[in-house]
């Protein structure tokens, strides 16, 4: 392993990565109907301004999800 | 009329079919919904618009002569078949169970056309069910300006069904999606995905066996149900059997669902390879992350948040004033002529001070609704709502409120009724249940001259602090106790309803879109007549009742009442119009109304009220604003000179019993808070059994909000006196 695993809500606006996995297989499938399957790339679009929820571009378009829901998903940093 | 459901003729002859609307939320299937049937209906692009199933027919027919009478079911927006929400749960009862009477004989698959992999998602899966089905890009126009290129042909090979583009929003493509349906809506498509890889297909087999005629993930389908969607039964269903299969065949279905799931977004990826082609010269940097920027920024986000929220309730407020007066006008006008041009008697009381008064509580309302309809329209038309829940969000979650439970929330300080019909856009329902139950407590304009006269009457006008005036800062503080013990009460509903259903805030930010004027007219047309047809019966049927109990009582009482008036003495005493308003309070005191408040009057003597307030208590059901009116009539009777406004009269007024003033401080604050936390609207009652379809819940308001009601005036009772 060379590159350290991160979750995706540790990632700063502008950061992006490649999603590797899930830590919870029913969100898992919820986040992979909206497009984020494993070997797709995230980019952070932006925190609301309480930093919560957070705005994700995946797939083509924004997504935005409560800092809980993305601790769910399993990065590698680009 | 276009509120009215067009029916159109069924010809024996004429094959009919049933044809379902999918897609993901914000793909434009309302839009198409409404280009396809000609009904109308509220379209928006905030996920989860969508929340009641919609129906709508056409009679297709070609230059060949050949037709076909369609029944279309607009089903909610939804990202898969699987469900998550009560919404989803539709869409899977409906396309699983065969014996459902939506049960669609084909589907139109609505697709997002700048997010083609995600609907090619859902499209899959309605394939594997065995459904014939077509793939409908819509929102054509944004793909192009957004450089993809679709290749149409080849994504109709691939994936085995009729593929059409179409802008719902223009009207284009229409006629070519409807010669599709006529002529090319055969048998379903072979399968793309075969579930066998990943469940144990001896399995499979042997339910498809218990349900011939059942696809290998149709029968996947039905084992998933056994093991998590609980709202719906699937007919008929042996439910033993499978639970015995299950544990045989160690079905796991969250790691069976995930590989199909990956393997399905794989054998996709691949068919937008192939297909879609990307223009990287038109790719523009969107306006949406522009405008995105600022909406969504630390401080502009939430200056332009407030600004609107101003906007919205000082239109509520003010605007909504004008033609609200000119309602009330017409009503004061028709009941003037009514009292004039009917003989006097019963007939003409029920019909003027019973049903034409109840009326005009219904219509009073409609401009409010309207206008915050309108409001709510743009915001979710154009994308904001999305960007505000996103605002607002985490400051609402640790109350069990829903970053969209921000706009009803401040609406009901117009006015709970259109505030409580906006909370259809919180797409959880235990949160939009915690909206509803909470929002009557917000401060509503209702509320305003209950509260102008009893802060006249009991505080006085003389104290100020600096620029502060005290009577102002009364009001304010009544206002701002209501906006707290909303967000207290949500607060203990979070702990109190349990809920299966999963909090998600998961969702897309569409794009922004300029709002279209005839989507929000329709709204508001709809939205209007929703609440005049149902809230309406409910409002007129307690006036009527509320005018019985009013104007009637025990027959011998109410003679005594006129008799003792009319009598030569007074007639010397007191001018005519004076014996007039004292036989209407002598009637009122004696009338079923007047007893019920004496009867209550022990339950609120605790609060200092006595049963004269009682009756304002009761008649306010009405509208918390009756209370005015009610106690002009009540001291109308004290023999004062009529030319004391009630104000003066109440200020007056002199306990019997203690031979001091009746409203005292304590009096008066008392009965503020007692306004400010009961549940006197009947309006709300109706519109909150509407939302909720349940009786259960207005009962479980009105007793709350009267229980907290009691012990606030209880409590500031005893500790003012």
């Amino acid at each position: 392993m060379s590159t350290p695993i991160f979750t995706l809500d540790q990632l700063k606006p502008g950061e992006s990565g490649k999603i590797v996995s899930f830590n919870d297989e029913e969100n898992a499938l919820k986040f992979m109907e909206m497009g984020c399957t494993p070997g797709e790339v995230v980019l952070m679009d932006s925190y609301a301004p309480l930093g919560d929820p957070l705005a994700i571009i995946v797939s083509g378009y924004k997504l935005s999800l409560r800092r809980s829901e993305a601790a769910y998903i399993n990065i590698e940093k680009n | 009329m276009i509120l009215k459901k067009r029916r159109l003729r069924r010809d024996p002859d004429v094959a009919s079919l049933k044809i379902a609307l999918m897609g993901n939320p914000n793909s434009g299937k309302s839009t198409l919904f409404n280009a396809l049937t000609g009904m109308n209906q509220q379209t928006g692009n905030y996920p989860g618009v969508t929340v009641e199933r919609r129906t709508g027919e056409a009679v297709l027919e070609d230059e060949s002569g050949k037709s076909a009478f369609l029944s279309f079911l607009d089903l909610p927006g939804t990202y898969s078949i699987y469900p998550k929400t009560l919404d989803e749960e539709v869409c899977y009862k409906v396309l699983c169970d065969p014996n459902d009477s939506d049960h669609p004989d084909a589907v139109l698959v609505v697709a997002d056309s700048t997010n083609l992999r995600r609907s090619l998602f859902l499209t899959t899966q309605i394939i594997d069910l065995g459904i014939p089905c077509v793939l409908v890009l819509n929102m054509i126009d944004f793909a192009r300006l957004r450089g993809l290129e679709i290749d149409i042909q080849k994504l109709s090979q691939l994936l085995g069904i009729p593929v059409v583009t179409t802008n719902a929003r223009k009207k284009v493509g229409i006629d070519n999606l409807k010669k599709t349906i006529l002529h090319e809506l055969h048998d379903p498509a072979k399968t793309f995905l075969d579930i066998g890889n990943f469940a144990p297909s001896e399995m499979l087999k042997t339910v498809q066996d218990m349900y011939p005629g059942e696809t290998a993930y149709g029968a996947f389908q039905l084992i998933n149900n056994q093991t998590g969607v609980s709202h719906f039964e699937l007919k008929p269903y042996n439910k033993a059997e499978i639970k015995k299969l299950i544990t045989r065949h160690h079905f796991e279905k969250h790691k069976i669902q995930s590989n199909e799931t990956i393997a399905r977004y794989k054998a996709i990826n691949e068919i937008v390879k192939e297909c879609v082609s990307i223009n990287e010269e038109e790719k523009k940097k969107s306006l949406t992350a522009r405008v995105d920027k600022i909406l969504t920024h630390k401080t502009w986000g939430y200056v332009f948040f407030l600004i609107i929220l101003f906007v919205i309730f000082q239109s509520i407020f003010l605007i909504a004033k004008y033609p609200m007066n000119a309602i009330e006008f017409c009503f004061v006008k028709v009941s003037e002529v009514g009292q004039k041009v009917l003989p006097p008697g019963q007939f003409a009381s029920l019909l003027i001070n019973g049903i034409l008064a109840g009326l005009s509580g219904v219509v009073v309302f409609v401009p409010q609704i309207a206008l915050l309809f309108a409001f709510i329209a743009v915001l979710e038309d154009t994308g904001y709502m999305a960007r505000a829940s996103f605002l607002m969000d985490k400051l609402m979650r640790p109350l069990g409120l829903n970053g969209r439970s921000v706009i009803p929330l401040m609406s009901g300080m117009a006015c709970a009724v259109p505030a409580i019909m906006g909370t259809r856009t919180i797409p959880n329902w235990k949160e939009r249940l915690t909206t509803i139950m909470v929002t009557p407590l917000m401060s509503c304009s209702a509320r305003l001259p209950v509260y102008t006269l009893l802060i006249a009457l009991v505080i006085p006008s003389t104290h100020n602090y600096g620029y502060f005036n005290l009577q102002g800062l009364v009001l304010m503080g009544l206002y701002l106790l209501g906006f707290v013990s909303a967000l207290g009460a949500a607060f203990v509903i979070k702990m109190l309803i349990k809920s299966k259903e999963k909090s998600y805030f998961m969702m897309e930010m569409p794009l922004y879109r300029v709002p279209k004027v005839s989507v929000i007219g329709l709204t508001i047309c709809q939205k209007s007549f929703i609440f005049l047809r149902d809230a309406g019966k409910v409002i007129i049927a307690i006036s009527v009742i509320l005018w019985v109990m009013a104007s009637h009582g025990p027959p011998s009482k109410m003679a005594a009442v006129e008799t003792a008036y009319n009598s030569p003495d007074s007639a010397k005493k007191y001018s005519p119009q004076q014996i007039q308003s004292f036989i209407a309070a002598g009637k009122l005191k004696e009338s079923y109304a007047g007893n019920a408040g004496r009867w209550i009057e022990p339950a609120i003597k605790p609060l200092g009220f006595d049963w004269k307030i009682g009756i304002a208590l009761i008649t306010s059901f009405a509208a918390r604003e009756v209370f005015v009116g009610t106690m002009a009539t009540l001291y109308s009777a004290d023999g004062a000179d009529n030319s004391l406004s009630v104000r003066e009269k109440m200020a007056a007024a002199i306990n019997p019993e203690t031979g001091k003033k009746e409203y005292t401080v304590a009096t008066g604050f008392s009965l503020m808070l007692f306004y400010a936390f009961a549940m006197q609207c009947m309006s709300t009652l109706a519109v909150v059994y509407r939302e909720t379809r349940s009786i259960k819940w207005p009962i479980i308001q009105f007793l709350y909000m009267g229980c907290l009601a009691w012990l606030a005036s209880f409590l500031v009772y005893n500790l003012v006196k």
